[in-house]
């Protein structure tokens, strides 16, 4: 491990097919079902997803309408994607030769437990004990934070939502706004409670909750030895690696501390400098609802007297290989976390991040979480993910890499339902329903069957409760009573002789 | 035209109203209609749910029942349901293909090519928005989500609603928004449904709409079924049912004498649902 002459991970299958269980943050201990009733309660939660949801569904639409060429740059961008998973050993290799070119260190990290283990080693190396971080999707994915912390070095998270979520002893609920559950006053809460000079008359104005941030972050950027961060792009063809942000903070860790660590999922190399120009156009705009971000860092190893002095990247597979090796899975890896999907979503807006159990959640989540850590049986909460869509589509329409989402959460149906180990009751009604819907006879005695239901329904025609599982329906919804007569019946009524 | 009704599982056994007013539109345009007697389900249940292996015998009979249309023995197949023709349209060769059965998949997109949802049929193959119906009532409709976005039927149920004399149309406020229905996912995650019906029967409730009409009667199952519960008074029915109503003097289009046989639309209105 982590040298730069180990085997490519995805070169020999040297990766194990899943991340590992019991490290980071991939893998809910709760269904999706489970967590989503309790989320449902909350209706401050409810109110505070719907408001950040719809204003930046509406911006990003704006943004988006106004381009164009849209659907052409989707398709590059996806085109970019499938040559990217085509000759992604060749391209890391590539990528790998440029950074050590340029001064750089690059490691290899089969799973989540040797990327922290690597970091951490380097931590100490560097002589650190707190490390400055940005905005890092591969860090919360790996538990880098926690890791650290074991070995006795702290991690200050220094993006904005990142740091509420951190000084607020949560989860992350969302991809790009980790804080999207908590409102105004709420964070001011925490705030006080958390940042010990905050000024006592803090108020829940955003611009002084933003300036007591500040105050807080500048003093540890000043001091910190280390930063580390994630990566938006890595360019193979340069050895160039990428972070778009907002805030400029992140911009603040990549070249103020002496030593810099990035931590990078394998997906995220593109061919070349050139390819930067689709994703630049797509991610802002299908994220943030912006033309442009605000900030966007690029660096390529080493430049003495100028920057980190030391630069080590982390090429991270944990559980991609896999995903890569499964031909109906792979276009997951085409995500670019831009969180589009997550806005868009009927089931996120209303169930909210938590309730997926993993950093990844919505419907690329619901995809990505599954196929990254394996479902390892009807009772894995991981079985559940895949369910929690309605199949609805939004998230197709909205991905700016074009990730035909919905047929990947069949896929992972398919999945879910292969992984039984014994027949469950949707096991048996399915292979009853088969049994009927293969053979007219047996569905019209089955239509026979359920017209007895007319008595359920009264003089009232409709059915207002049904005995388990359909009492989950009519928990909230009427059943109108079996009709009289078929469709068919009344045709072959009506039309005597001419069925065909 | 010779045109076969794919009925759907659910509007054969639940809501007959739907296919009935179907038969009964096309035969008023002067279309010869046939009910393939064998039919059952397109396999949409079993697939969505994850049941691509228990799919591939109900994929089979659904192809084989309405495969006289790719042999040209019917000029289309329609079925009164986005989500039952996105699935004949972009599922059953998927299906066909997982399970390594090419023939089956080539037959498949064979009969795909040619069925259609009822908007469809009418605007892009018979090419007519006013089939000549009448319907006094304030609507509004709810596009659902496979018409939309697995389709792309656009706003073709609106140019033909908008063709009906007497109708009021509202608009449906976030309309495009799943209405939580999504086949099992409504008793899998009855929660989470319930809430997305909840907004759903509130955008209703604010057009000031007497019915919500809809293409897909499994959406309509749950609106209504929401609606009724919270005894709102606000009907739901299937365009189907709003295109196949007449003021009875037949006055757009000239009426087959079968199609004043069965009872009038309207008369069902009043039925669950």
């Amino acid at each position: 491990m982590s040298t730069t002459d180990l085997p490519t991970p995805v070169l020999r299958g040297a990766a194990p097919a899943h991340a590992p269980a019991g490290t980071g943050h991939l893998r809910g201990t709760r269904s999706f079902p489970a967590e989503a009733r309790d989320a449902l309660q909350d209706t401050q939660l409810r109110r505070n997803l719907g408001k950040a949801t719809g204003v930046i569904r509406a911006k990003r639409q704006a943004v988006v309408d106004e381009v164009p060429d849209w659907e052409e740059l989707r398709l590059a961008g996806s085109a970019i994607k499938a040559d990217v998973m085509a000759r992604l050993p060749e391209l890391l290799e590539q990528l790998e030769a440029n950074v050590v070119a340029r001064g750089g260190t690059v490691h290899w990290a089969r799973d989540a437990e040797e990327a922290n283990a690597t970091v951490l080693r380097l931590v100490r190396e560097a002589g650190a004990d707190e490390v400055v971080k940005v905005k890092s999707m591969a860090t919360q994915e790996t538990g880098l934070n926690e890791a650290l912390e074991a070995g006795g070095v702290a991690a200050l998270e220094t993006d904005l939502a990142e740091l509420i979520v951190q000084l607020g002893h949560d989860r992350p609920s969302h991809i790009l706004v980790p804080a999207i559950h908590r409102n105004r006053a709420e964070i001011r809460e925490i705030f006080l409670r958390e940042m010990p000079d905050v000024d006592p008359d803090l108020t829940d104005e955003p611009r002084r909750l933003a300036m007591a941030a500040r105050a807080h972050l500048r003093r540890k950027f000043l001091s910190a030895k280390v930063a580390v961060s994630g990566a938006n792009f890595a360019v193979a063809d340069s050895g160039t690696l990428s972070v778009v942000e907002s805030e400029g903070n992140g911009r603040m860790c990549l070249t103020l501390p002496e030593t810099l660590i990035t931590v990078m999922g394998v997906e995220k190399v593109v061919p070349t400098w050139f390819d930067l120009e689709v994703f630049l156009q797509l991610l802002p705009r299908s994220s943030t609802g912006e033309r442009m971000n605000p900030y966007t860092s690029t660096w390529t190893g080493v430049t003495p007297g100028d920057g980190p002095q030391a630069f080590h990247l982390v090429l991270m597979d944990n559980g991609r290989s896999g995903v890569l090796a499964d031909p109906d899975g792979r276009a997951a890896l085409h995500c670019i976390r831009c969180s589009a999907c997550l806005n868009v979503c009927p089931v996120y807006e209303r169930a909210g991040g938590h309730a997926y159990g993993s950093v990844y959640p919505g419907p690329i989540g619901a995809v990505l979480s599954p196929l990254l850590t394996g479902i390892s049986g009807e009772d894995d909460p991981n079985a559940s993910l895949p369910y929690a869509s309605s199949l609805c589509g939004a998230c197709f329409d909205a991905c700016p890499v074009r990730i035909d989402i919905p047929n990947l959460l069949v896929q992972q149906r398919a999945a879910s339902v292969e992984s039984h180990r014994r027949p469950t009751g949707q096991d048996v009604a399915m292979r009853a329903a088969r049994v009927a819907m293969t053979s007219p006879g047996r569905f019209t005695a089955a239509e026979k069957a359920m017209s007895l239901g007319r008595v359920l329904g009264g003089r009232s025609g409709r059915i207002t409760a049904l005995p388990w599982p359909a009492s989950r329906w009519t928990a909230s919804r009427d059943v109108p009573a079996p009709p009289k007569e078929t469709a068919r019946e009344w045709f072959a009524r009506t039309r005597p002789g001419q069925e065909r | 035209m010779r045109i076969a009704v794919m009925t759907t599982c659910l509007g054969d056994a639940v809501v007959p109203q739907a296919v009935r007013a179907t038969v009964e539109l096309l035969e008023r345009l002067g279309h010869d209609v046939v009910l393939p007697p064998g039919q059952t389900c397109c396999g949409q249940m079993h697939v969505n749910t994850g049941y691509l292996r228990e799919a591939v015998p109900v994929v089979r009979h659904s192809v084989d029942v309405f495969g006289p249309v790719a042999d040209g023995d019917w000029d289309a197949v329609v079925a009164p349901s986005g989500s039952c023709t996105g699935c004949v349209r972009h599922q059953h060769a998927m299906v066909a293909r997982r399970a390594g059965d090419e023939r089956l998949a080539s037959r498949a997109e064979a009969v795909a090519a040619r069925t259609y949802e009822l908007s469809e049929l009418l605007v892009d193959v018979l090419g007519v928005t006013d089939v000549g119906a009448y319907y006094p009532h304030r609507v509004t409709y709810h596009p659902t989500c496979h018409s939309l976005r697995m389709l792309r039927v656009g706003d073709k149920p609106l140019q033909l609603l908008r063709a009906v004399r007497g109708i009021e149309l509202v608009e449906l406020p976030d309309a495009e928004v799943c209405c939580g229905f999504g086949g099992t996912f409504a008793l899998k995650n009855a929660d989470t449904s319930t809430a997305m019906l909840a907004d759903k029967m509130s955008a209703v409730l604010a057009t000031g709409a007497e019915v919500c009409s809809a293409s897909d009667s499994s959406c309509l199952l749950h609106i209504g079924g929401g609606l009724g519960r919270l005894r709102t008074g606000v009907r739901t029915v299937h365009l189907a049912e709003i295109l196949a109503s007449t003021d009875g003097s037949g006055a757009a289009v000239a009426a087959p004498s079968r199609a004043q046989s069965g009872p009038a639309p309207d008369v069902e209105q009043e039925a669950p649902l």
